[in-house]
């Protein structure tokens, strides 16, 4: 039976960790993401986990200890938001080419400057083609069963790529709600153990890493690390769907939302989906049909299967809680629609909203109003603006 | 899958291997490969080993970066390895006794 | 959809409105409910203003923006009344709770206007009379179950008991002190 339990979303990772029970964790505290090393090192104090706590001094060093324990042979963990994710950037580059299946928990906050500590994607964005996989989450319980997948997903043979693993800082990250923990056995048994085939510390079959590549091999190396994130949709949905046996919860690459006979939906990131589908099941009561695809998996994206559920919509807002500062839309809107164009999904009128960033919150009036320009483009067949920006002071 | 069976040692060296064959990430399976790389095309000048002036003071062998001067088993210096070395003429200016000498290659 | 109880409080850094709203999370969630409990966080300064939510309803909740028409709202220091518009978006047929030494009538003018149910309560006596020492978290927690009856009371205190039994393992003779805090508090808060 599964475990009824309360926890914030940082709380929430910081157990899957402590149940996961990694070689490694290194990491560097920076809100909002500091309490889940500040969690696991209570772990490690306790004995409650047999990992080798590094306590570093900057990210950059985190990331460069996790894939130093990784490629010795080791699982190594870390967690980070914002600045500290920037500041891992070029580590972050190495892991994915290193092919090194690191897991790190990112807390979603916005870039400086200005400063400020709250929530947006900007972070995680940014780090969209570093080749790391991308899995976000609506609340604790996603955040924590995605890290529970994390591990399956990157150390797969046929992937070996490092996974992220995203969630709203401070809207889940410190909201404490309900959750279903999975026992430690059946973690354990369900993570299993790592078993590189390759690692430094293998006296047997001495090797070396990371070596020169230049331009008569580096490009057979991108190739085949795009090979690899292509892989990793078959294992994403196998592992999803062992995890479904486990724990009767079901994940795809996204979740559609009520949108069985939807006109319209929204598709949005992580926790501001939760407050989408309260205003959904509103105006479903008033009749109107909207839904709502909430991506779960962001790399690689599921460009076939989101451009074919698109096509059954008249209109569809993207929200993008990081602009990409392209004077044209923000990253999701820029993949979704590029995936509609590659698969000829010409029907449905495509438009983009920038919102949330820095933190300002996402009311339930911001998805109505989003939802009824949709209504009206439906109705009118005008499409108007395109680029749009939905609650700031005008 | 092991690095032995699957023989990546020779595929990672190849100019012409493909993504497919490539090794993940760029590892180099197996240590001590380098002897696979022939550097001594890379010389443009060529230390000679004079036998007869040679007190095999060994002061040579620890300053060759690419270990081409062997030691037998009776620790002495043997001839050049030159599959190996590139003609830096380190071991040229070590040499107390003028026992190696530098010329032009070809 | 069941009824969703939304709760707002208003405090100052460092007095536990924080804590009181997830201790408040806390045992409804041992009564079977769904919750959420969530702080505002702006400058994290000693004293400076802050807000805490919480929802508590007995179905899943998906919604994620902060609460904007509370059913409750709970001052935990009566200093705030000048400086923070608490009453905003305050239902009318829902209350407000006040740490205060005031009573209910001397309060209702510094309220703009609100027309709900005004309900204070001595946190400040209470807690130095039960604990010795100035928490207020324990007796406005027992003010707000008392005035929301977000759950039974019984149950309540039944939770509360074995929540401060597993919290104060090391010091049990606190116990008591905490039960009665919530207790009084619940006799009495005042309202009108």
């Amino acid at each position: 039976m599964a475990i009824r339990e309360r926890m914030s979303g940082n709380e929430a990772v910081a157990f899957a960790m402590k149940q996961i029970n990694p070689d490694v964790v290194a990491a560097f505290p920076i809100t909002p993401s500091t309490e889940i090393p500040q969690y696991f090192s209570t772990y490690v104090s306790n004995g409650e986990v047999d990992t080798e706590f590094i306590a570093v001094e900057s990210e950059h060093s985190a990331m460069s200890a996790c894939i130093g324990a990784q490629a010795a042979g080791g699982r190594a963990m870390t967690a980070t938001s914002a600045n500290g994710l920037a500041l891992m950037w070029e580590c972050l580059y190495i892991a994915a080419c290193s092919r090194l299946p690191i897991v790190m928990a990112v807390v979603n906050r916005t870039m400086s400057g200005p400063l400020n500590i709250h929530n947006d994607h900007s972070d995680s964005m940014g780090a969209r083609d570093s080749g790391w996989i991308q899995l976000y989450s609506e609340n604790n319980q996603e955040a924590y069963d995605n890290m529970l997948m994390a591990h399956r997903i990157a150390e797969h043979p046929s992937v070996m790529l490092p996974v992220m693993v995203c969630q709203d800082g401070f809207i889940t990250s410190h909201a404490v709600e309900n959750i279903e923990l999975v026992e430690d056995d059946k973690v354990k048994a369900f993570v299993g153990e790592y078993n590189p085939v390759h690692y430094l510390l293998n006296r047997d079959n001495p090797i070396s890493m990371g070596p020169l590549d230049h331009f008569t091999h580096t490009f057979e190396h991108k190739r085949q690390q795009a090979q690899a994130m292509m892989n990793a949709k078959n294992v994403i949905l196998e592992v999803a769907r062992e995890f479904e046996k486990l724990t009767g919860r079901k994940y795809g690459f996204f979740e559609e939302y009520r949108t069985e006979d939807a006109e319209t939906v929204i598709v949005v990131l992580n926790s501001t989906a939760g407050t989408v589908k309260y205003v959904v099941d509103q105006m479903r009561k008033e009749g109107k049909k909207v839904g709502l695809i909430k991506p779960r998996v962001y790399r690689p994206f599921p460009v076939d299967e989101i451009a074919s559920a698109l096509s059954r919509f008249k209109a569809i807002a993207v929200m993008d809680k990081a602009d990409s500062f392209n004077a044209a839309g923000g990253p999701l809107f820029t993949d979704v629609t590029s995936a509609m164009y590659a698969k000829s999904v010409f029907g449905p009128k495509v438009i983009n909203y920038i919102y949330g960033l820095g933190g300002r919150d996402v009311r339930t009036d911001d998805i109505e109003l989003v939802f009824n320009n949709l209504l009206k483009i439906v109705e009118t067949g005008e499409v108007g603006s395109v680029y749009n920006y939905l609650g700031v002071r005008e | 899958m092991s690095c032995k069976s699957c023989n990546l040692e020779r595929k990672e060296l190849s100019p012409d291997v493909t993504w497919k064959d490539i090794t993940e990430g760029g590892t180099i399976a197996d240590a001590g490969n380098a002897v696979l790389i022939k550097t001594g095309e890379w010389r443009s000048k060529r230390p000679v080993w004079l036998k007869d002036k040679c007190k095999q003071c060994l002061l040579c062998f620890p300053v060759c970066p690419d270990s081409s001067i062997p030691v037998n088993s009776e620790g002495n210096r043997e001839d050049f390895d030159y599959d190996h070395c590139k003609g830096c003429g380190i071991c040229v200016k070590v040499c107390p006794f003028k026992a190696i000498d530098f010329v032009d290659e070809g | 959809m069941g009824k969703v109880v939304e709760i707002r409080w208003h405090g100052r850094g460092g007095q536990g409105a924080k804590t009181a709203s997830l201790l408040l999370a806390d045992v409804a969630f041992y009564t079977g409910k769904y919750i959420q409990g969530f702080p505002e966080y702006g400058p994290e300064r000693m004293g400076a203003p802050m807000t805490a939510y919480n929802r508590i309803s007995d179905e899943r909740l998906t919604i994620h923006s902060n609460i904007y028409e509370p059913d409750y709202v709970v001052v935990t220091d009566d200093t705030l009344l000048t400086s923070v518009d608490v009453t905003a978006g305050l239902k009318e047929d829902g209350a407000i709770i006040i740490n205060t030494t005031k009573s209910p009538e001397e309060i209702r003018p510094l309220l703009k206007g609100y027309k709900g149910k005004v309900c204070t309560v001595d946190a400040k006596t209470i807690s130095i009379e039960t604990l010795g020492r100035y928490f207020p978290n324990t007796p406005m927690l027992g003010a707000v179950v008392k005035v929301s009856q977000v759950m039974d009371e019984k149950e309540f205190l039944e939770h509360m008991e074995e929540s401060f039994r597993h919290k104060f393992a090391k010091k049990p003779e606190v116990i008591e002190g905490n039960m009665k805090a919530l207790k009084r508090a619940m006799q009495e808060v005042k309202e009108i």
